[in-house]
């Protein structure tokens, strides 16, 4: 009889620690990348550090997850304790006070991570979300087709010389088109790219007055050219096509040259991906009259809503996800080629990293030289490359997409697809009480 | 052509139809299922591959990345539980409009099917507020309630018409033996109309099954079903057709199967008539 009492006493002991064992449970919502599913696979790492701490992961397709988080931090709904959000959030979610301060306090070394993304992730010199990676835009070019075009892709080349060099690797009939650039519809397809090559031509998306400039002479050319670019030198159907299409015609050596998210220099130069991975040239993107904003700026970052009951579990979690441990923990578990890039400027001083990654350079260049408070020529009221940080700008982005993706198809002309974008967006403007 | 050619070139172009039709509306899923198969390269290149050399790498990432047999539960839950909640509403409803019609019946039968012309999305936040307040975020009795509410339409009007189609002389014999209205649903109705419930309850559980919208609107760790699973396989910066096949073709097929073994009441139930 003792003995079962003590059998039975024990076991009611050791089911009270298990259960006190995780007595935290934190949930978090990303998005389906390379990136973020290491992570996920990584989280046991970090329940080892922190055992009273339990994480459970909801992956979303990008845009619901941005319908649902902002359905859950508007509503104070508390379902997520960590959220991906990207650099356009944070400093709007940051400002509204929809997010928690990011503790950067003792060895998180806040310093280290590299100033362009930080600032983009601030709001008033507070950081909102903490960068988990980071990318620019650059060009990726077939350093073969260019060696049998006779041409070269220097380091910062001109627009016209891109539409040169396009023009000289264009051969159809063989399957390769000059270049491939994002046609598909919306703020985060078509117009990031449309906006750097606005930008570059001198453009801006509002004025000083938030008075928008769709119309003006520098939207006109940018976007003239960027339409005449695809049509004469792009591949079919290009109004139909944002990064993965993209990435599968380069991948597939179907593309001479692509601008697009440095983070596709990972891909691009994977064998297991690509049949064109050692021929793959880096260069910074083109520009116009200006340098300024020729290059986006991104960052999936990990934020902490407000109000979560978890802060204090949910901000060991981002700490530990996006400091130089876990680069590090990446580095020897996946090899270095696979560390989240973009974040910290200890990651391009390691050697490691170096010899692993051969667009190293590029990308770092890429991201420093954007600079998402003084992205165009002209001043103007917003923060953002090749977006502005307010909340009409997803409709005011996306609507203008659809018009030049609609340019690019050839069911409308660049004047009027730019009129319809300018009327739309002052419409939403003066109904936000912007003027 | 004699009248016998003539009725032979008919069954055979009308054979030939049915088949396109059927070979048009099966070929995605086709698609689908032999894309799981694949690489991830294989799966983008152009011109698209037909033979190939197969590979289970996809299923064990998805097995590996996601609990399958939670969210598949999760699908259970939701579509069964939804589909009774619903049947137990709406066949003393159907019954009661079908032999018992008011002034206002036919206006109640439009009304309720307008509830369907409203898109969604039209709804969304005022029932996320109310989930959220009544703590049916992320749980599965809330996803209940809405498939219930979503599909109650549809179960109505076609236990309804079902209903109508019933003789209306057994009723009246049921009541010359003293049949109360109780008696005769559960007696005399019921026992006729079982196709007719048993296919309109597969319908509803298909459709619980394949929604997307309110799944991946109101649930997140605890509660998302396998429409959600598939989602989360959509990747803006990576290739992920193979393996978003592969979800796909996972979350299909247990209801796949469950319509193979019901397809007889299914079509009983599609093509109507309780004693036809």
């Amino acid at each position: 009889m003792t003995t079962l009492r003590k059998t039975a006493l024990t076991c009611a002991v050791s089911l009270a620690a298990v259960n006190t064992l995780a007595d935290t449970q934190i949930t978090i919502a990303t998005v389906n990348n390379g990136h973020m599913i290491e992570m996920q696979k990584l989280t046991p790492e970090f329940e080892k550090l922190y055992p009273d701490i339990d994480v459970k992961w909801v992956t979303l397709e990008e845009n619901v997850l941005r319908q649902n988080v902002t359905q859950d931090i508007a509503n104070g709904s508390g379902l997520y304790d960590v959220m991906t959000i990207g650099m356009y959030e944070a400093p709007i979610w940051g400002e509204r006070g929809w997010l928690e301060p990011v503790d950067t306090s003792g060895d998180y070394d806040v310093e280290d991570l590299l100033p362009s993304i930080r600032d983009g992730l601030s709001w008033d010199g507070t950081l909102y979300a903490s960068p988990f990676y980071g990318e620019s835009s650059m060009v990726m070019y077939r350093k073969d087709l260019a060696n049998k075009a006779g041409i070269s892709i220097n380091d910062r080349d001109s627009w016209e010389h891109i539409r040169d060099a396009a023009a000289a690797m264009h051969d159809p009939d063989n399957g390769v088109y000059g270049i491939c650039l994002r046609g598909k519809a919306g703020w985060g397809d078509n117009m990031a790219l449309v906006s750097t090559i606005a930008n570059s031509f001198g453009a801006r998306w509002f004025d000083m007055d938030w008075q928008p400039q769709l119309t003006s002479d520098e939207w006109q050319q940018a976007v003239t050219f960027y339409v005449d670019l695809l049509d004469r030198y792009g591949p079919p159907g290009a109004s139909g096509n944002s990064f993965n299409e993209n990435l599968a015609l380069f991948n597939e050596g179907k593309c001479g040259m692509w601008i697009d998210a440095t983070i596709a220099a990972s891909f691009v130069t994977d064998p297991k991906q690509s049949k064109v991975a050692d021929q793959v040239g880096f260069a910074q993107s083109p520009y116009a009259v200006t340098e300024k904003g020729a290059n986006w700026l991104w960052s999936w970052a990990l934020g902490i809503p407000a109000g979560t009951q978890n802060a204090e579990a949910a901000q060991k979690f981002v700490r530990w996800a996006t400091s130089k441990d876990y680069i590090k923990l990446v580095g020897e578990t996946n090899g270095w080629g696979a560390v989240p890039t973009g974040t910290r400027q200890s990651t391009y001083d390691n050697p490691k990293f170096l010899d692993a990654a051969v667009f190293a350079e590029a990308e770092l260049k890429a991201l420093n030289s954007a600079d998402a408070t003084d992205s165009t020529l002209e001043p103007v009221p917003y923060v953002g490359v090749q977006f502005a940080a307010i909340p009409e700008f997803q409709a005011i982005g996306t609507t203008t997409g659809q018009m030049i993706s609609g340019a690019v198809s050839g069911s409308l002309s660049v004047e009027k697809a730019l009129q319809s974008a300018n009327r739309s967006a002052d419409r939403q403007m003066r109904q936000a009480g912007y003027y | 052509m004699t009248l016998t050619q003539q009725r032979k070139l008919k069954t055979i172009l009308v054979g030939l139809a049915a088949w396109t039709v059927a070979l048009l509306l099966f070929f995605p899923i086709f698609w689908m299922f032999i894309t799981s198969f694949k690489t991830e390269l294989q799966a983008i290149s152009v011109p698209p591959q037909l033979f190939f050399e197969p590979t289970l790498e996809n299923f064990s990432i998805v097995q590996e990345r996601s609990d399958y047999l939670k969210h598949a539960w999760n699908s259970v839950v939701t579509s069964f539980g939804a589909t009774i909640l619903a049947l137990v509403i709406a066949i003393p409803a159907a019954y009661s409009m079908a032999f018992f019609p008011g002034k206002r019946t036919k206006d109640i039968l439009l009304w309720m099917l307008s509830t369907k012309m409203l898109p969604a999305v039209g709804v969304l936040v005022p029932i996320y507020i109310l989930s959220r307040d009544y703590g049916l975020l992320d749980s599965k009795l809330g996803l209940v309630i809405i498939f219930t509410l979503m599909n109650l339409p549809i179960i109505v009007w076609m236990l309804f018409s079902y209903f109508k189609d019933l003789p209306k002389e057994i009723l009246e014999a049921a009541r010359m033996d003293g049949a109360t209205p109780w008696d005769e649903m559960v007696k005399v109705v019921l026992p006729l109309s079982v196709g007719g419930i048993a296919s309109t309850g597969l319908l509803s559980i298909v459709l619980c099954w394949n929604e997307a919208f309110w799944s991946l609107n109101l649930t997140a760790s605890e509660a998302a079903p396998l429409t959600a699973m598939i989602a989360s396989y959509s990747s803006p910066e990576g290739l992920f057709w193979a393996k978003l096949s592969a979800a796909s073709t996972l979350a299909c097929a247990p209801i796949v199967i469950f319509g193979w073994f019901c397809q007889k009441q299914l079509v009983q139930g599609l093509t109507f008539g309780a004693v036809k």
